[in-house]
């Protein structure tokens, strides 16, 4: 299947549901052309407010068009809105429980080679911590599609992260998701790798890796960081007893803590957290960054190797 | 209502401002004082608070962009039929809807406010979202001059003014002061009516404590562009003891100061 990027994916879902919805909304912060949102500034002009670039007021706006009936999309790059607006996300969508999809794009080091001040490494931290507020990181351009429509079919605040680049298809055409839960994208009974977002493929393929060495890895899809499916999580603690988790984003706060927390909690067993380290990151394209923070599928079967070992009392 | 009723009305929720305030030892009562007769004026002379109350889709709106005045906007709900007038017996309390800052589900109120440069960005889009969908209706926001420091005031300015919200009125409560001192020490306003119309506003000034010329104010309309009101207001006003002076942005009165400054509101009230 060719690959499309998640923003593009929700974007055109999102306009073809807003053909026929026309209180379906979506406000822009001077980037529509990096959201791919440009086709419904053209064709439903009523339907689409530019900010410029204000995410502070488009955050805000968006919240009183939703008081108005509308259900809101706030597009723009995720190192903006969910920092410069975060008070906004925090006071008038969380808090305020107004239908507001914040449609945060270009996230985690997408924009590598522009250095710290477009990172977003620290956006399911903050995010994950507001009460109303659900937390999505779509794996591909199948599930993102998924993710619009109920996104529009669900009234509520919601943060949807979602990376720049074409991704690979984890999922076939027209593949069924629940949402809130999460999808295993394939079973297995050694150790469990628990991704979300573009790291869900990388995952795949580490599992790929892994079955040649006899190693069957179950892999999960924790596109819902909020509400998180936590007895997927347990039922992977239990049945697998070792699980290594993979994220774009900071060790802190994120995926890695998320099911540190559950396990630990109810059924511990040993857990290893990729991301990236609590220091400022190296420039570099996406891939680069990849490689040298240790988020390549090699890395990721190194890394369900040590807690498997770590499971059965072995030395790593 | 004549301006003797008008003024009955507002001092009597001043009082009940005070006695909210000095029992709980909670609220920012030197704002309250300054803002009230406009409060007064838009709810009872200018909004339909009965389509609002009815939740009426072409019904006016109100947000209290300054929302640490909660408690000033709790005596007029109350006293509007927005909810029974014991509810303020819980203002600041455990577990109570009436907090120090407006809460969202509260009748009346259509967005929780509190961090400053908020209410009046989320009345824009209110706003849009009216006159996108042709439905009469008045937006009213009210903001302190404080608040005018804060960057998403001005997003929201150039934003109101591009898509010519001409169904917004943003008022300011100009009472020159905020809690370090006056709002020229602090972060300097200077002309702030100019500002406003450089940005292509209408623009419109007279005495927050003067309800004919308030209700003449808010009522101004401009075909294609928002209105800003800016009141000029006396904080603490109703007591010489709290009037135009910063520390009464939220100091809670002792129990000597409450009894002087009741004298003094039930006299103002009299006056008329």
């Amino acid at each position: 299947m060719a690959k499309v990027s998640c923003r593009k994916a929700i974007c055109a879902r999102i306009l073809e549901l807003a053909r026929q919805d026309p209180r379906i909304w979506a406000v822009c912060t001077d980037s529509r052309g990096s959201v791919t949102i440009g086709a419904m500034a053209e064709e439903l002009p009523e339907q689409f407010v530019e900010l410029g670039i204000a995410e502070q007021n488009a955050v805000a706006v968006a919240a009183g068009l939703a008081l108005t009936g509308k259900t809101v999309f706030a597009c723009g790059p995720a190192c903006f809105l969910a920092a410069r607006a975060y008070e906004q996300v925090k006071v008038d969508v969380a808090y305020n429980r107004t239908d507001v999809k914040i449609l945060g794009v270009s996230a985690g080091v997408s924009y590598g080679p522009l250095g710290c001040t477009h990172t977003s490494l620290h956006d399911f931290a903050s995010m994950r911590s507001l009460p109303n507020l659900e937390v999505i990181a779509p794996s591909d351009a199948v599930q993102a599609r998924a993710v619009a429509d109920y996104l529009v079919s669900h009234r509520g605040p919601a943060y949807v992260r979602m990376g720049r680049g074409d991704v690979e298809a984890v999922y076939g055409e027209g593949e069924p998701f629940e949402m809130g839960k999460a999808k295993t994208v394939r079973e297995g009974g050694d150790v469990t790798l628990i991704a979300c977002g573009e790291m869900v493929w990388h995952a795949k393929e580490a599992a790929s890796l892994l079955e040649r060495e006899g190693i069957s890895a179950r892999v999960l899809d924790l596109f819902f960081l909020k509400p998180a499916d936590e007895d997927a999580i347990r039922r992977a603690a239990r049945e697998t007893g070792a699980i290594v988790t993979v994220e774009e984003h900071s060790v802190n706060g994120g995926l890695g803590e998320l099911v540190t927390h559950v396990v630990c909690a109810d059924c511990p067993v040993p857990v290893r957290a990729l991301g990236f380290p609590d220091e400022e990151t190296l420039v570099g394209k996406s891939g680069d960054l990849f490689s040298h923070y240790g988020l390549t599928a090699e890395h990721i079967a190194a890394a369900a190797r040590g807690v498997i070992a770590q499971k059965e009392g072995r030395r790593t | 209502m004549d301006t003797k009723a008008l003024r009955r009305i507002a001092y009597e929720r001043r009082l009940e401002v005070l006695e909210m305030v000095h029992r709980t030892g909670s609220g920012h009562i030197g704002g309250d004082m300054s803002c009230m007769d406009a409060l007064v004026t838009l709810f009872y002379e200018v909004m339909d608070v009965e389509k609002r109350r009815a939740n009426a889709p072409d019904a006016d709106h109100f947000v209290l962009s300054k929302g640490h005045c909660a408690e000033a906007l709790y005596t007029v709900l109350a006293d509007r039929g927005f909810f029974p007038k014991e509810r303020l017996q819980t203002y600041a309390q455990f577990g109570t809807k009436l907090a120090e800052h407006p809460t969202h589900g509260l009748e009346g109120v259509d967005v929780a406010t509190g961090a400053l440069g908020h209410g009046f960005p989320v009345a824009c889009g209110m706003a849009l979202g009216k006159k996108r969908d042709k439905m009469p209706g008045h937006i009213y926001t009210l903001m302190g001059d404080g608040e005018q420091a804060e960057g998403s005031v001005w997003e929201a300015v150039m934003f109101a003014a591009k898509y010519e919200l001409d169904n917004l009125t943003a008022i300011v409560d100009r009472n020159h002061l905020q809690i370090s001192g006056t709002t020229e020490e602090v972060m300097p306003l200077g002309d702030l009516g100019a500002r406003y119309a450089a940005f292509g506003w209408n623009v419109v000034g007279c005495s927050g404590h003067d309800y004919a010329a308030m209700q003449k104010a808010f009522l101004t309309r401009a075909p294609g562009r928002p209105t800003a009101v800016i009141l000029d207001t006396v904080k603490g006003k109703g007591s010489p003891i709290m009037e135009n002076k910063a520390e009464w942005h939220h100091l809670i009165p002792n129990d000597a100061q409450y009894e002087a400054i009741r004298a003094d509101l039930l006299r103002a009230a009299e006056e008329g």
